[in-house]
């Protein structure tokens, strides 16, 4: 990328091996996103076999969870350059990860007799995903911050009950069942007792969109998205269409979750409206919120983590707990208390670390200027002042 | 020299409100008599931003004609005549509360007037609405068409398949019409007016268009860095889309370096030296003003609309400041129009002056010509107890 080459002479030659990882990251960042994932692609299943890792599953089932654990990793990527890097509060986002998935079961299922092949439908459900995430934006953003957040809310509730609803074309509570599996050109159709192929392909959409989202956040697309974050009137007022780029926002934000939507119901090979309840839209927004807003691999690492101790940990430590005989923590069941850990987290992360886990460079050094000026605003103007009449 | 203040409006106030009531009704009546009549003969060639070509005076820049903003009861802006020549510096004065922000943002396409109509290099720009009915049909026209055939179709030849397609065809388009109608894209606007329908240039298409602007109360992106603030300020002369972004281009690539070297050069042109890594709101102040001005300059301007630039800045920054203005003019060839309250600055810059009060312009001229109206003494200092 070029991001850097006006800067980079600037601050003269970089001294020290990390300094030079860094400028090298900086310079070449695709390479960078490939190599890294391939080295965490290919530590994460070692890793596993140590440790205390055994003690909670096998290899395979570990590494089936870091699959699911990708698509909430997509959905997080997705919904971080809507409310990240747009500044747009959606918390019906869910709803777009159901539109890709039902895009799926309708494309490859004996429910509708229809055998499209994976990786067109990978295509086709971003594709309709956006096209539903720009058909809800087009009326409604207008509106701004929390009116927004209610309308998309709104949006999530209806569109599972939608599917609910329809039984005719959705079957229903039941969803739709026997969907087809994966099946890629050089390599076949994927399996159940393998889940290799689908851990591969997971990090490769993830390799992917981190380079797409990065590419955007340094181009002029992303520029004008932050700028309607910080100031939409000085926006416009800098010849931002602000309607068309908070569209793309959110056109863009919907496909990575029809993506997801697409790759977990060929996973799971079952789509019901149960999936996608307003706990997934909660979830992906905690998870964007403690990786840290704005900064695409703190927000990936944050869902994963998060999806981590949520779908494994907190399901087996039970077992674990058991397995020693402790006596009244093997009382508890964790899994119970899943979302009052979560309230917690937030609620420690917002007083010690309000910036998340991984903060983007831009939000730590907004964070801590303000903490140097002593909370003064030293813009002495808030920008959701009003122009006031002359 | 401090913000001169109104006397608190007594019984001699009453009488020239009301008058000016009436005068704006029969301006509003006359707009809107003339609007129509002229639109109609406009409508051949529309340009770029779908706009209307219009004639204006030679060496006139912008032209605006019989402009009021009413906000509910509150007449801000009373059919205000206003010219820029090319290439002057032309200052807007009044009390508090006089409409000259108001008058600003009509021009910078944030409000839509209520009567009358500015026109920019040719182009009418800003106008009230005409023939707005005219546009859902339009959305729904496709649709519609789209649905009888497809009930025709299926009728005679009893095949699924077409009529199916063409349903969701017309849907497609139905959708298509919807958006755009959000999103107003080039070829929309277009449509619009080869129909007859006129709707005003929103802010980003006055930014398309060549006029630039600064806000009263400096609205920066304060957590984006001041090169980047200026390289927002770039958005509508850069081509660079989703796609070329996406995946990288050369042509993004090359973009890319040349925004950013022009983006130093508006730096350093307005004073600003090697703060491009600082985050907007940790600049001083005075840099804050200069910045927006870069900012403003980087979606390459003829006219810059600058609304108080020297508001809270002390003398030597005011002088400063005066000094890049007149170098803009010199240097860019830039028109400015300007909102100011300091009058040493207004007297000192300004080939032109307008003077507004309660929404009116009392007065207009070389600054000496105003300094001397009795009419703008009155309006600042009230007038002499009888």
């Amino acid at each position: 990328m070029t991001t850097t080459t006006a800067a980079a002479p600037a601050r003269g030659e970089p001294r020290g091996i990390r300094a030079r990882i860094e400028n090298f990251g900086h310079e070449h960042r695709s390479i960078t996103i490939i190599v890294g994932m391939v080295i965490v692609a290919l530590i994460l299943p070692e890793i596993v076999k140590y440790g205390p890792f055994p003690d909670f599953q096998g290899q395979a089932a570990w590494i089936n969870g870091f699959s699911n654990a990708g698509v909430f990793v997509l959905l997080a990527l997705g919904l971080n350059v809507v409310v990240g890097l747009a500044g747009l509060l959606d918390l019906g986002y869910a709803a777009f990860f159901a539109i890709g998935a039902y895009t799926y079961a309708y494309g490859a299922s004996p429910f509708s007799g229809n055998d499209g092949p994976f990786l067109l439908m990978l295509l086709v459900g971003a594709v309709v995903a956006a096209t539903f995430g720009v058909l809800l934006g087009a009326p409604t953003l207008r509106l701004r911050g929390d009116y927004l957040a209610i309308v998309t809310l709104g949006f999530g509730e209806i569109v599972p009950i939608i599917f609910l609803n329809s039984e005719a074309y959705t079957n229903g509570t039941n969803g739709i069942s026997g969907i087809y599996k994966p099946d890629v050109p050089f390599y076949g159709e994927f399996t159940l007792l393998n889940p290799w192929p689908f851990y591969i392909l997971m990090a490769v959409l993830i390799t992917l969109t981190l380079i797409f989202v990065y590419r955007l956040e340094d181009s002029r697309v992303g520029r004008a998205w932050m700028a309607i974050r910080e100031d939409e009137l000085a926006a416009a007022a800098n010849g931002i269409n602000t309607v068309t780029t908070k569209l793309l926002a959110f056109g863009l934000g919907a496909s990575t979750a029809g993506l997801a939507g697409v790759f977990n119901a060929a996973k799971l090979t079952i789509v019901s409206p149960d999936q996608f309840l307003f706990a997934v839209s909660f979830t992906v927004l905690a998870m964007v919120v403690l990786g840290g807003m704005g900064n695409a691999w703190g927000v990936a690492i944050g869902a994963f983590v998060i999806y981590t101790i949520q779908a494994v940990l907190l399901k087996q430590l039970n077992t674990f707990f058991d397995k020693f005989h402790v006596p009244v923590i093997s009382d508890i069941d964790f899994v119970q208390y899943q979302f009052l850990l979560y309230g917690l987290a937030l609620v420690l992360m917002m007083l010690i670390r309000p910036e998340g886990l991984f903060p983007s460079r831009r939000r730590r050094r907004e964070l801590h200027a303000a903490e140097e000026l002593s909370g003064e605003d030293s813009l002495g103007a808030s920008p959701e002042r009003a122009e006031e009449a002359g | 020299m401090t913000e001169p203040n109104r006397p608190a409006s007594g019984p001699t106030d009453a009488p020239p409100d009301l008058q000016a009531g009436e005068l704006d009704e029969a301006a509003i009546e006359a707009a809107l008599a003339e609007a129509p009549a002229e639109l109609e003969d406009a409508t051949e060639t529309p340009a770029d931003l779908g706009t209307l070509e219009v004639e204006m005076e030679r060496g006139v820049l912008l032209s605006a004609r019989g402009v009021t903003k009413r906000f509910g009861g509150l007449l801000a802006v009373a059919s205000v005549d206003f010219d820029i020549p090319e290439g002057s510096i032309v200052s807007l004065i009044g009390p508090n509360g006089a409409g000259k922000t108001t008058f600003f943002n009509v021009v910078a396409g944030i409000y839509d007037p209520t009567a009358g109509h500015v026109d920019f290099r040719g182009r009418r720009m800003i106008a009230r609405p005409v023939k707005a009915w005219l546009e859902p049909i339009l959305w729904f026209a496709p649709a519609l068409v789209g649905a009888i055939l497809t009930a025709v179709v299926y009728g005679a030849t009893q095949s699924q398949p077409i009529g199916v397609a063409l349903g969701l065809i017309s849907l497609a388009l139905l959708i298509i019409m919807l958006i755009s109608a959000v999103a107003r894209p080039d070829w929309y606007q277009r449509i619009l007016v080869r129909a007859g329908v006129f709707r005003s240039a929103r802010p980003n298409d006055m930014v398309k268009a060549g006029i630039g602007r600064t806000f009263q109360n400096i609205r920066l992106f304060a957590n984006m860095t001041a090169e980047e603030n200026v390289l927002v300020g770039m958005h509508s002369r850069l081509a660079v889309g989703v796609a070329d972004a996406m995946f990288s281009t050369p042509k993004d690539r090359k973009e890319e370096v040349t925004a950013r070297v022009r983006a130093n050069e508006l730096l350093e042109l307005v004073g600003l030296h090697g703060v491009g890594d600082e985050l907007a709101k940790n600049l001083p102040y005075g840099d804050q003003r200069r910045l927006e001005i870069a900012r403003a300059l980087a979606s390459e301007p003829a006219l810059l609309l600058l609304d108080e630039p020297t508001a809270g800045m002390n003398p030597r920054e005011t002088t400063d400041m005066m000094t890049l203005i007149n170098r803009l003019r010199q240097d860019l060839g830039l028109t400015v129009l300007l909102i100011e309250h300091d009058m040493k600055v207004v007297m000192g810059i300004s080939d032109r002056i307008t003077v507004l009060d309660h929404g009116e312009r009392i007065s207009e001229g070389t600054p000496d010509e105003v300094r001397r109206d009795p009419k703008v003494i009155e309006a600042y200092l009230g007038t002499p107890a009888a």
